[in-house]
């Protein structure tokens, strides 16, 4: 879990991203340790009109839109930069276009909730080539997958419980299409796709969201 | 499995099951009965609890247990439609578990193909016996209905089987937004996102997209989908 040490030191640094305003910034020194998914490290990422509205929704919906802009940007430049081909081209391309119909949607959601959407965040991505490329993709779709379990039951408004719903199902056809195409399992998890918290999940994402 | 709950849900889920895909007002009148069972005090498991029970664990819930089956005069707001929804997905998963395990038994598949249909089935399996450890907490679990599958060849099977993946998928995303406990919704989506897997798996085995929806999943409701399963119970 985060604890208070991180919040404060310059290790928090890594998981600052570009856009982000002045009265987010002014708000992260007030973030207090404990909020699954309050004010803790998503508290960056959240505009002013958080008082207004249910800031807790907003805030999830922002840290789903900040995993979206990752996927996005991995599929669709990153992949070219790779360079992949055959199935791999293909079903990168597929999946590009769902991510980012998902960050169009967020990024809608969050301003009709009177929100402030996050600023695409810049990523680096340590992969060289198709086998690293569709590897760390397995990492991000099974991670997104508990991301949203996770945060799920902590929607208010039902409306948005059922975007990530149908939003999250996609993430799991994303991800047992990878484990297909490199033969790693289509259900890494069993039965059951624990959820994760949200250290959890910043600990995969965190690395790959550039200063 | 003997109650003091009204005869429907104690009939065969066949039964109950047609009536419902036929009428809406039946499915309605069976949303409120099967609501009723619900006892005063008796809460939702854990996720961790039954996850952490279910996780490999082999054991059958006590038969003489019998859940909270009493009567109650009220209805706690939301869990009895808590107990509607764990049924209905108990139901599906008691056909999907023993679709798999048929399927294993008929021989068409082999190798890595018959790997995934038996890792499907064990992931079944674990699901009823999940769901059924939930519904016995809230109630009265549904009954075991008797599935009716064609298993003519190894290309009709796969596509069957996808058929009813992508259903139960569907069926899930259609009841998020009906759970009112957080446990149970926990439950379900950890259950959803499976189903999702085995759908987009089977798709891509038979050559289909393993995102037919495109980028958000549809979900169905519980007529449409009680009434896509119908041919399936005997």
């Amino acid at each position: 879990m985060t604890t208070s040490k991180e919040l404060t030191s310059p290790e928090l640094a890594p998981i600052e991203v570009h856009g982000i305003s002045r009265a987010s910034f002014i708000l992260r020194g007030a973030i207090t340790v404990g909020a699954a998914y309050g004010a803790t490290a998503v508290g960056p990422y959240v505009g002013n009109a958080l008082a207004a509205s249910g800031s807790g929704d907003i805030d999830i919906l922002n840290f789903a839109l900040t995993l979206e802009y990752l996927e996005t940007n991995f599929y669709k430049h990153k992949a070219k930069t790779v360079g992949l081909s055959g199935e791999a081209k293909s079903l990168a391309a597929l999946i590009a276009g769902h991510e980012q119909q998902h960050v169009d949607a967020l990024v809608k959601a969050i301003q009709a909730a009177g929100g402030t959407p996050i600023k695409k965040p810049t990523f680096v991505f340590p992969v060289t080539d198709q086998a690293s490329f569709l590897k760390l993709a397995y990492t991000l779709e099974n991670v997104g997958v508990g991301a949203y379990n996770g945060a799920g039951p902590s929607l208010q408004n039902p409306a948005y419980l059922a975007a990530a719903g149908s939003i999250v199902q996609v993430e799991a056809r994303h991800a047992a299409a990878i484990g297909l195409l490199t033969n790693q399992s289509v259900t890494p998890n069993g039965g059951f796709d624990k959820p994760l918290s949200k250290a959890q999940v910043l600990k995969a994402a965190k690395p790959l969201i550039k200063a | 499995m003997n109650s003091s709950m009204s005869s429907e849900v104690d009939r065969p889920e066949g039964g109950a099951i047609e009536q419902l895909a036929r009428d809406d007002v039946e499915r309605k009148k069976f949303l409120k009965m099967a609501g009723k069972s619900m006892g005063a005090g008796v809460a939702a498991t854990g996720l961790a609890t039954f996850i952490a029970a279910c996780g490999g664990s082999s054991k059958s819930s006590s038969s003489s247990a019998g859940g909270a089956s009493t009567q109650s005069g009220t209805t706690s707001s939301g869990s009895g439609g808590d107990l509607a929804i764990v049924n209905y997905a108990l139901t599906l998963e008691y056909l999907e578990a023993q679709f798999y395990d048929k399927v294993v038994a008929s021989h068409l598949f082999h190798g890595a193909v018959l790997s995934t249909l038996k890792t499907f089935r064990e992931e079944e399996h674990q699901h009823v016996t999940a769901l059924h450890k939930v519904a016995m907490s809230l109630g009265t679990p549904a009954a075991k209905p008797t599935g009716n599958f064609p298993l003519k060849s190894a290309a009709a099977v796969a596509t069957l089987a996808a058929t009813v993946e992508n259903l139960g998928a569907a069926a899930y995303l259609g009841q998020a937004g009906n759970i009112k406990s957080k446990e149970i919704l926990a439950a379900a989506l950890a259950i959803h996102t499976v189903e999702a897997r085995h759908a987009a798996t089977l798709n891509t085995v038979l050559k289909m997209s393993p995102t037919p929806d495109g980028a958000f999943a549809k979900p169905k409701s519980m007529s449409e989908v009680l009434a896509a399963v119908k041919p399936f119970i005997a």
